[in-house]
């Protein structure tokens, strides 16, 4: 019977560690405003006082009043789209709370994509005509000229 | 029923348990690291500073400053860095000290590297001593070692840029720093000097109630106060009208620019009454009839250029585009949760991420290298012009020497100086033609066409070289 007595003393310290590890994380979750990540207000991204300068030039951009953050930076299905919060909602933290980051900072190729899709989602009609490479290589980019009408 | 290999179930229940506590351990960790990364950003961003220290308009020391403001400070104070870049900056070159200069380092000699410098500026003093420029914390000590105070007694007048003034200003002129500035012109080098501590310091161009930017020399003053006048504004005050991204130039205007010393009371000018371009200067110069000095070998009276960065700042791209001087000398930096400036004031090729790369999105290497190939042509063609010049000083004095009529050499002797300040433009800038590249090239390329011209006019007033 010894054994059993171990074994159930070893769970209830797991479940003891475990606990505390919760209650951080929820805790931390509280704290970092971390529900606010779930919906679509762009103060939400500038919780983060990384994104602030970026959130002062969209609110001056040509774009405010017809995109958020989210309309440019997350796919517009929602699976996709918290899918990539998520991705970048770890990658963030874990940039930022390791000081490994780029300053200034650098779009991702895989966020460029979600925003150059993003363009298109608005504007497909206008620059339909334009995207003249062949099938598959997409040698216009509407980023290389226009990467500053939604924020410096 | 257990088989002797594998260990009974409790232990492979224990060891599991540990390995699930192990990794549960890690991310806690790694969430505690994040709460206490986002407690310490926030806290910062609460606190923008700790006023540990009052500061007024008369606070001339930094480091009082610096108690307040650590991190621009701890950033400035690295102005003592000598870094070279391909064109310029400074390295560190060892000398003996002497009882006259205790200096033991000082920047690479420009005259010894070049010798047709020497020849250009004949007959003044920097043809004796002129070095690479060194950072800002050298200013002082610079100035006051110089080879250039043994030939010549300076006025007050120099401190104006080597010195932190501001406070000197008020003494002098008893609160009226305008006049404080009459004052310290007018003194001899040596008695004015005892008036400044420090090389530019905070209060030069912060004001200290509210930090801002704020224009502490009144020759700037008065010289964009004239310059803005022709170009129709009246009644410009440059406290009052500039905008908060001008004045992140005109701070750096306030020095980094052409000047004279007008009559003699020596006072400080920046010949900006007709424009801001090098025609503008050299015409408001010819009105006045000024010269800083007789050239010794061809009696041509010439013109020193000094370091028109902002003159030639404003006829390049990057002016028209809005960037200011601090933009990529003082680039922003994060430092935890703020956004402070670069108070180490330096070559943005020594800190390209920052100071290109946040409108460039071009790799580094590629940058540098396109501002090393700006930069090399400008030089290349500027040796051409060095040149030039210096086949028309020789020309002329071999033509003074054969007995030339002063009314024969005049008409050379003029484009002598009209070819020597164009040269000296480009030389003395401290960008090798970097902040406006097709402006440095055309004046430089004109320099070549009137040093040139300037022989064939020797020529056809009868010299012939023996």
């Amino acid at each position: 019977m010894r054994g059993r007595r171990t074994l159930i003393a070893a769970s209830l310290s797991f479940s003891a560690v475990l606990g505390v590890a919760l209650g951080l994380g929820l805790y931390t979750f509280v704290y970092a405003r971390g529900a606010s990540y779930l919906t679509n207000d762009p103060a939400a991204c500038a919780n983060c006082h990384v994104m602030a300068e970026h959130y002062a030039a969209w609110m001056k951009s040509s774009h405010r009043h017809v995109a958020v953050c989210n309309d440019c930076h997350t796919p517009h299905a929602p699976l996709p789209k918290y899918t990539t919060k998520a991705s970048n909602g770890f990658w963030h933290s874990f940039a930022f709370t390791s000081g490994e980051f780029p300053d200034p900072l650098r779009i991702k190729d895989s966020n460029r994509r979600v925003t150059e899709a993003a363009c298109r989602r608005c504007h497909g009609a206008v620059v339909a005509a334009m995207d003249t490479g062949h099938a598959g290589a997409r040698t216009v980019a509407c980023l290389r000229c226009h990467s500053r009408v939604g924020h410096l | 029923m257990t088989s002797p290999s594998t260990p009974p179930p409790p232990r492979r229940l224990a060891r599991l348990l540990l390995i699930a506590t192990a990794v549960v351990a890690v991310v806690a960790a790694g969430v505690a690291a994040l709460l206490i990364n986002i407690l310490e950003r926030k806290q910062e961003a609460r606190n923008p500073f700790f006023r540990v220290v009052e500061i007024d308009d008369r606070t001339e020391d930094p480091a009082v400053w610096g108690r307040n403001f650590p991190q621009q400070y701890d950033l400035y104070r690295r102005t003592v860095d000598q870094v070279r870049t391909r064109f310029g900056g400074s390295e560190a070159v060892p000398r003996t000290p002497s009882d006259v200069d205790p200096r033991s380092v000082v920047a690479r000699s420009k005259v010894e590297a070049d010798p047709r410098l020497a020849t250009m500026w004949a007959g003044y003093p920097f043809a004796v001593d002129y070095r690479e420029a060194r950072g800002h914390a050298y200013m002082l000590e610079d100035q006051t070692f110089t080879e250039r105070q043994r030939v010549v007694k300076q006025p007050g007048t120099c401190l104006n840029c080597h010195a932190s003034t501001y406070v000197a200003y008020q003494t002098l002129g008893e609160g009226d720093i305008v006049r404080g500035f009459e004052r310290l012109n007018a003194l001899p080098w040596a008695e004015a000097k005892e008036y400044v501590r420090h090389p530019v310091s905070c209060i030069d161009c912060h004001d200290p109630a509210s930090m801002q930017l704020r224009i502490t020399r009144p020759a700037f003053m008065e010289g964009i106060r004239a310059l803005k006048a022709a170009q129709g504004v009246a009644d410009y005050d440059v406290n009052r009208d500039a905008t908060r991204q001008e004045m992140r130039s005109f701070v750096c205007g306030q020095c980094h620019v052409e000047y004279y010393f007008k009559g003699t009371e020596k006072r400080l000018v920046y010949p900006w009454a007709r424009g801001h371009k090098i025609e503008d200067m050299l015409a408001y110069y010819d009105d006045i009839d000024f010269a800083d000095w007789t050239h010794a070998e061809t009696g041509a009276r010439v013109l020193k250029a000094q370091h028109p960065e902002f003159e030639l700042w404003r006829q390049g791209i990057h002016a028209r585009a809005g960037v200011a001087c601090a933009d990529c000398h003082m680039p922003y930096q994060r430092v935890g949760a703020f956004k402070i400036s670069d108070h180490h004031v330096r070559s943005p090729l020594l800190n390209i991420n920052r100071a290109c790369q946040t409108c460039h999105n071009v790799p580094e290497e590629e940058l540098k290298e396109r501002a090393e190939e700006i930069q090399h042509r400008i030089h290349d063609l500027r040796d051409r012009a060095l040149d030039a010049l210096v086949d028309l000083i020789h020309d002329l004095a071999a033509a003074r020497a054969a007995g030339m009529s002063d009314e024969a050499l005049a008409p050379a002797r003029r484009l002598q100086r009209h070819a020597q300040f164009r040269v000296d433009y480009v030389e003395s800038e401290n960008s090798t033609g970097f902040h406006a590249p097709q402006e440095a090239a055309r004046i430089v390329a004109e320099a070549i066409d009137l040093a040139r011209q300037g022989q064939l006019a020797l020529r056809e007033a009868g010299f012939r070289r023996p």
